[in-house]
């Protein structure tokens, strides 16, 4: 071993000053090492391959031949909105127990120790599952297609549509978030993220319509964010949308509706995750 | 060299509940010297390396790295420090290479560099074979230099290394001992822990003995020695002889041991240049055969059961990979 040669034989720069290009190359960098993480066990993915591929096909082949909707429209062209919200509300768990994972790890100690931006492993790990989302909902859509799905209203309106799916994914990914810093460990917020979101995406109009609900359930599921983004994505695309005649203020404004959902997600989840974040890691 | 000191720390309290891991911890490391931090597990020295890092938050107390408080100027204490953890705090899942450039782009520096200057740790590590392998498949002494190259990214000035070679085999014990020399030659200012008491004795200026959350004693290797009362002096006879007491006395620092047979002597004595000697001559001159004599240093193990009044590494504290230092630190002690 070259013990004797440790003194550096090339000059460094400087590292980059405080400021916001230095943040977006923390960011950067640890997303990166997040997608290597990634690449190492792809089965890491399944929740938005593999699941949203085989819950499309299994509601669109059983459910679809015993649900019938109002005017007799298509089950797929119903189904697609509600299972690309379904999809990406059960997988946000994702980015708890990512976090969770990294928390328990030994490198976490590391990165407290480096002169880099704080929120960088929160805000990475939510960028890191954006980009995941956008596979999720690129594979339902792909998975819609062929089953008969088609989107009408134009380009801008189609690809809003996408983008309220994913802004809402993105949101909901902070709340998991939060879960995950308040969890024990990876499997604990698993478990916790899977009672929340189950009932979350269940207790919604994005796989049956919700006029018959029992009264209850049907209220909550007209005011949850979930109807209101998956109501958002039918309006858009043009696709059936049953809840257009629920007099709910979210039913009858979806895209208004969703946006103020995601922003109050942001609000109150982003500064509380930086926050727990800070207590978890300075003990 | 500058005699500014880059670690101090001023009545360093922690407490996790009702549990107090730091009772008050002083300690100042000046510029460019070695402060070995001696105590056994759970004596509170992993506690004191996290508050310095920034890792924790004292419950009491102050501490400067490098000048900057390590609660309100985080950040720029950061800049100034390179830390090897006792677990390793290296990424599994990436190869060697990605962790050192994750490092130091995480550090601020710019792709390029950080690239050169991975490319460069590889190679002064011995690294460079391993360096596009998981580290799944590296041994633990590979992790730890990887660990310890992690640290030296940035070359901050202050080090932390936190037990550096628990856990490793005698080999890459004395490694990593070479590589902690030469980085204190190169100006580093180093805070090193240990539960090895050859460890401190061999790398440390000075040393600090923790236990139970405080320092129970500071100074050199060679002040701590002498403070626990000079060296151990033994001897053997050929047969027993009733003046051989009376004959050791004017050596002594203390009361003589004989054996049950009158051949063994034992006392402590003042350690000074020719005591064995004049012991000889004076056994010699009243008609004594010495069959063999041994002026017993104290080793830091005597000290800190001296300080104490327990062995520096307990004997229920069981784990396979430290079995061979282990013996190694009491096959000295005996």
């Amino acid at each position: 071993m070259t013990v004797t040669a440790l003194t550096p034989s090339s000059s460094l720069r400087t590292p980059r000053p405080p400021g916001v290009v230095r943040r977006l190359c923390d960011v950067l960098a640890l997303t990166g090492r997040n997608i290597v993480h990634i690449a190492r066990e792809p089965l890491q993915l399944s929740d938005v391959t593999v699941q949203p591929v085989l819950f499309t096909l299994l509601f669109v082949y059983v459910f679809g031949a015993g649900v019938v909707l109002p005017g007799g429209q298509s089950y797929a062209d119903f189904a697609i909105a509600g299972l690309l919200a379904f999809s990406l509300t059960t997988s946000a768990m994702g980015t708890g127990v990512g976090l969770s994972t990294d928390l328990n790890s030994g490198v976490i100690d590391r990165f407290g120790t480096l002169p880099m931006w704080r929120p960088t492993v929160l805000v990475s790990r939510s960028i890191t599952d954006l980009l995941t989302s956008c596979l999720c909902a690129l594979i339902v859509a792909i998975t819609g297609l062929y089953l008969g799905w088609r989107p009408t209203g134009g380009v801008d309106s189609i690809a809003a549509g996408f983008a309220i799916f994913l802004l809402f994914a993105y949101a909901l990914s902070w709340g998991c978030a939060c879960l995950g810093l308040v969890s024990k460990g990876p499997e604990s917020a698993q478990g916790v993220g899977l009672v929340i979101l189950f009932p979350l995406a269940i207790v919604s109009n994005a796989l049956v319509p919700t006029q018959r609900m029992p009264a209850v359930i049907r209220a909550v599921a007209d005011w949850n964010p979930v109807s209101a983004v998956t109501a958002a994505g039918r309006t858009l695309w043009h696709n059936p949308n049953p809840s257009a005649s629920i007099h709910a203020w979210p039913m009858q404004h979806p895209v208004e509706a969703s946006l103020l959902w995601c922003a109050l997600l942001l609000l109150v989840f982003a500064p509380l995750g930086t926050v727990l974040y800070r207590r978890r890691t300075t003990r | 060299m500058a005699q500014d000191s880059m670690i101090r720390a001023e009545g360093l309290q922690k407490r996790f509940g009702r549990t107090v891991a730091l009772a008050g911890v002083d300690l100042d490391v000046p510029a460019g010297s070695i402060l070995g931090v001696l105590g056994p597990n759970g004596s509170g020295k992993t506690t004191t390396v996290r508050i310095l890092t920034t890792l924790s938050r004292p419950t009491a107390g102050s501490a400067w790295v490098a000048g900057h408080d390590v609660v309100h100027e985080a950040p720029a204490v950061r800049r100034n420090i390179g830390v090897t953890a006792q677990d390793a705090t290296v990424d599994e899942l990436l190869t060697g290479r990605q962790n050192l450039v994750m490092v130091g782009k995480l550090s601020g520096l710019r792709r390029a560099d950080a690239r050169a200057r991975a490319d460069e740790l590889l190679a002064q590590f011995d690294l460079t074979d391993a360096a596009d392998r998981v580290l799944n498949g590296y041994s633990g002494g590979m992790r730890r230099r990887l660990d310890l190259a992690a640290g030296l990214v940035t070359r901050p000035p202050v080090l932390f290394l936190d037990e550096p070679t628990t856990g490793l085999d005698p080999t890459s014990r004395v490694r990593m001992w070479d590589i902690i020399r030469v980085l204190v030659k190169d100006g580093a200012t180093l805070l090193l822990t240990t539960q090895y008491l050859d460890e401190a004795d061999e790398l440390a200026d000075r040393i600090v003995v923790i236990d139970h959350g405080k320092v129970i004693a500071e100074g050199t290797s060679a002040e701590l020695k002498t403070a626990t009362g000079g060296a151990r002096l033994e001897l053997t006879l050929s047969e027993s002889h009733a003046d051989a007491a009376a004959a050791l006395q004017p050596f002594v620092s203390g009361p003589v041991r004989e054996s049950h047979d009158g051949r063994r002597l034992r006392a402590p004595v003042r350690s000074g240049s020719g005591l064995a000697t004049a012991v000889v001559h004076a056994f010699d001159a009243a008609g004594i055969t010495v069959d063999d004599l041994e002026v017993h240093q104290p080793s830091l193990d005597d000290v800190f059961f001296s300080l104490t009044g327990h062995p520096s590494v307990p004997d229920d504290e069981g784990d396979a990979d430290e079995e061979p230092v282990r013996a190694k630190v009491e096959e000295e002690h005996s």
